[in-house]
């Protein structure tokens, strides 16, 4: 057997996972490796900042489904990347990190550029590898895949000393890897699938909240199945955005802070909740305490440790969620039942339901403004195709997505929803874009957020990656701006913006196309010359720095208590 | 609120007890007590961990451990039908030969060892239960305690276990 490099068997092993795309940066201590990936297959993506790496393989793994891959060097570029590692973590997304370390014998001795990224990543990462010998390798790299992808999904670090990539070994590659202490639970127990049935058929008040386990299994037909065949309302967490199509007549959209209204006070009136792959994170229920007190709860999910965790379920199903669903259609369908259009008039609780959405939706009031952040969105909508890729930036641009712009191809959307990432959506909306190159993909950000990783524009440019960024700009933190104004009685600190820098020279001075739109018209074509564009877009849309976003569940209460209108 | 007893067969490896401990910070679980050591198998550790809390808690804990990739197998210890043991080393003043008699007395009753004497102080080995080894001390702090340690419980449930 001839022996090869830990670097080159590195990158042998990612050309065996199919990896097709590696965002990263190079640094002293991952060099080796470089070396090897200049005459690999694998494309690799220079970024401008290690964190866009880590979101950039977050946003292709999210579109993928399958795992993304970001490489930076020990110390400062491996510390870089514990923002996106983080953001992926909370939101179950496999991103394998690769990261440079400095040689085994200075490990522990403070030596330059060295971190111990292992211990920090501990709490944010599904797992850590640090291969001590080059032999290593090719087992570390299976194993991190499959810990990656399967199960919960998560994101998993291979630290890998300089000497490990430089020394050479016989390399055994294997194909299948077994971890002792790992067994994702995939299969229900089908009793405990049927007691659900049971519950489901036994409610008067049923209601669907699908969250996103939906989307990492791609249970979109059977939940739409599920939802019709019982004609039960459905719900999403924000996380799972667009599980369900948001132009269907069972479907009342998020939950949750900024949930529709709707949403927060149907789901309240359930006599069952139906959870699917959701984890009841506050920002979706609100009170633990209060959540869900009157109602049964039944939840799948294919992470034990969420069952019970937030809110105790009177029938918990663990598994994977498309499984599970297809189990539980396979045990309605033998048992004949299905329902119809006609429950919409012979249903009391849906007569209800159809009442409450068109009395809230009777009631949206828009900001009084030629151009608004809900009238931006709706063109938006009205002029993107169904298949195009969305992705957000974290604050009030985000709450008005969830609330203004409607996922109809589901799987289409995706959001730092749990850690709440500023600066995400931008290199995570480029990742999506490697993953998708065939469709358009948007980025609907905010100015601060968009500033924080708008250098990843040289990236978009240079790499032929072009997506669009739809900048509601309101020349300040908008959300915060928000709060201050609701709950800290107007003394506005530390969010002004002041309108800089210009973000259309911004675009232009990285050689991408920058458009102002200041009335729908304007608006109109700019989204029309983005899509049609073979470069970058940025369309900067200013907006009142006034315009809240409403509805809104104010901090530590319950979704009874949202605040419908100002 | 309730004692209970949490055994852990985990890989024995660099990092696996940090990402443990570090677990139980993040989740925010006290813990009473925890114990590491070699099992019959080369490559396992078991960890022992006694903590004080209700059954909702006690469940998301033993969740949690087994979500950590390291951790092998995890199970909870019926109190009344495992054997669970702790070792206590007690170092003592005693200056006179009167004080030494009662503590190796005291220590006799508790079926414990003197380990170590010199002239001023006496080092006892008690083990049993993490309550004898409470009475014990209580028995004997008025004479001065220098120094403790204790290990931690230790434990196994009665019986064969199959798997």
């Amino acid at each position: 057997m001839v022996e090869i490099s830990g670097a080159k068997a590195l990158v042998q092993a990612l050309e065996r996972e199919g990896v097709e795309a590696i965002f990263g940066m190079p640094g002293g201590a991952n060099l080796p490796i470089y070396d090897e990936l200049y005459s690999s297959s694998i494309r690799h993506i220079l970024v401008r900042h290690e964190q866009s790496a880590a979101h950039m393989a977050d946003g292709y793994a999210r579109i993928k489904r399958k795992a993304g891959v970001c490489f930076a060097t020990s110390g400062p570029g491996a510390t870089n990347l514990v923002t996106g590692i983080a953001t992926a973590y909370m939101d179950s997304s496999p991103i394998i990190a690769v990261t440079g370390q400095v040689p085994r014998a200075m490990i522990g001795k403070d030596a330059f550029q060295e971190c111990d990224i292992v211990g920090i990543c501990a709490s944010i990462t599904k797992y850590c590898f640090q291969p001590m010998h080059p032999r290593e390798v090719p087992e570390v790299v299976k194993k991190a895949f499959y810990i990656a992808e399967s199960g919960r999904p998560g994101p998993v670090l291979i630290d890998v000393p300089k000497d490990v990539q430089q020394e050479s070994a016989e390399m055994v590659f294997p194909e299948i890897v077994k971890v002792r202490g790992y067994s994702p639970h995939i299969e229900p127990d089908v009793a405990q699938v049927s007691r659900a049935i049971d519950l489901l058929l036994n409610a008067e008040r049923p209601i669907i909240m699908a969250g996103g386990g939906v989307h990492i299994s791609g249970a979109f037909a059977e939940l739409q199945a599920l939802a019709e065949m019982l004609m039960i309302p459905v719900v999403t967490t924000f996380k799972g955005k667009g599980v369900f199509p948001e132009n269907h007549p069972l479907s009342l959209g998020p939950i949750g802070m900024h949930g529709h209204a709707e949403a927060n006070k149907l789901v309240t009136e359930a006599d069952l909740l139906f959870a699917i792959g959701s984890r009841f994170s506050d920002r979706s229920v609100g009170r633990f305490d209060e959540f869900g007190r009157d109602m049964k709860i039944v939840h799948i999910d294919i992470d034990p440790a969420e069952i019970g965790k937030n809110k105790q379920a009177d029938v918990g199903i663990v598994g994977d969620v498309k499984v599970s669903l297809r189990i539980m259609l396979k045990m309605l369908a033998s048992r004949m039942i299905r329902k119809g259009e006609g429950e919409w008039e012979s249903n009391q609780w849906l007569r209800h339901v159809r009442e409450v959405r068109e009395y809230y939706r009777s009631i949206i009031k828009d900001h009084p403004r030629e151009v608004t952040a809900m009238k931006a969105l709706k063109k938006l909508r009205e002029l993107l195709p169904a298949d195009a890729i969305v992705t957000t930036e974290v604050g009030q641009c985000q709450m008005w997505t969830s609330l203004h712009f409607d996922v109809i191809s589901p799987g289409t959307f995706f959001s730092s929803t749990g850690l709440g990432t500023m600066g995400f959506g931008f290199p995570a909306s480029i990742g999506a874009k490697v993953a998708r190159p065939d469709v358009p993909v948007v980025d609907i950000a905010g100015d601060g957020s968009f500033n924080m990783t708008e250098n990843s524009l040289a990236v978009s440019v240079l790499e032929n990656i072009p997506v669009i960024v739809f900048l509601l700009n309101n020349y300040s933190l908008g959300m915060v701006a928000q709060w201050q104004r609701l709950f800290y009685n107007r003394r506005m600190i530390g969010v002004d913006l002041k309108g800089m820098p210009d973000f259309v020279k911004v675009a232009e001075a990285y050689g991408a196309q920058g458009i102002r739109a200041e009335s729908m018209d304007e608006l109109d074509k700019a989204i029309r010359r983005a899509l049609s564009s073979d470069v970058a877009t940025v369309i900067d849309i200013p907006i009142d720095p006034e315009e809240n976003v409403f509805p809104f569940m104010p901090p530590g209460k319950g979704l009874k208590d949202t605040i419908v209108a100002a | 609120m309730t004692w209970r007893i949490i055994s852990a067969l985990v890989e024995n490896k660099p990092g696996v007890l940090f990402r443990v401990s570090n677990m139980f910070r993040a989740r925010g679980f006290n813990i009473e007590s925890l114990s590491v050591g070699p099992t019959e198998e080369q490559d396992l550790s078991r960890i022992t961990i006694t903590i004080n809390s209700d059954e909702h808690t006690t469940e998301q804990l033993v969740k949690q451990l087994r979500k950590i990739i390291d951790v092998v197998d995890v199970i909870r210890l019926p109190l009344d039908n495992s054997v669970y043991r702790e070792l206590a080393l007690i170092k003592l003043k005693a200056e006179d030969p009167t004080t030494r008699l009662e503590i190796t007395n005291l220590v006799n009753v508790f079926r414990g060892k003197v380990v170590d004497i010199s002239k001023r102080s006496m080092m006892v080995e008690i083990t049993g239960t993490p309550d004898k080894i409470d009475a014990f001390k209580a028995l004997v702090e008025h004479y001065g305690i220098i120094q403790l340690a204790r290990t931690g419980v230790c434990a196994l449930p009665r019986g064969v276990v199959h798997e």
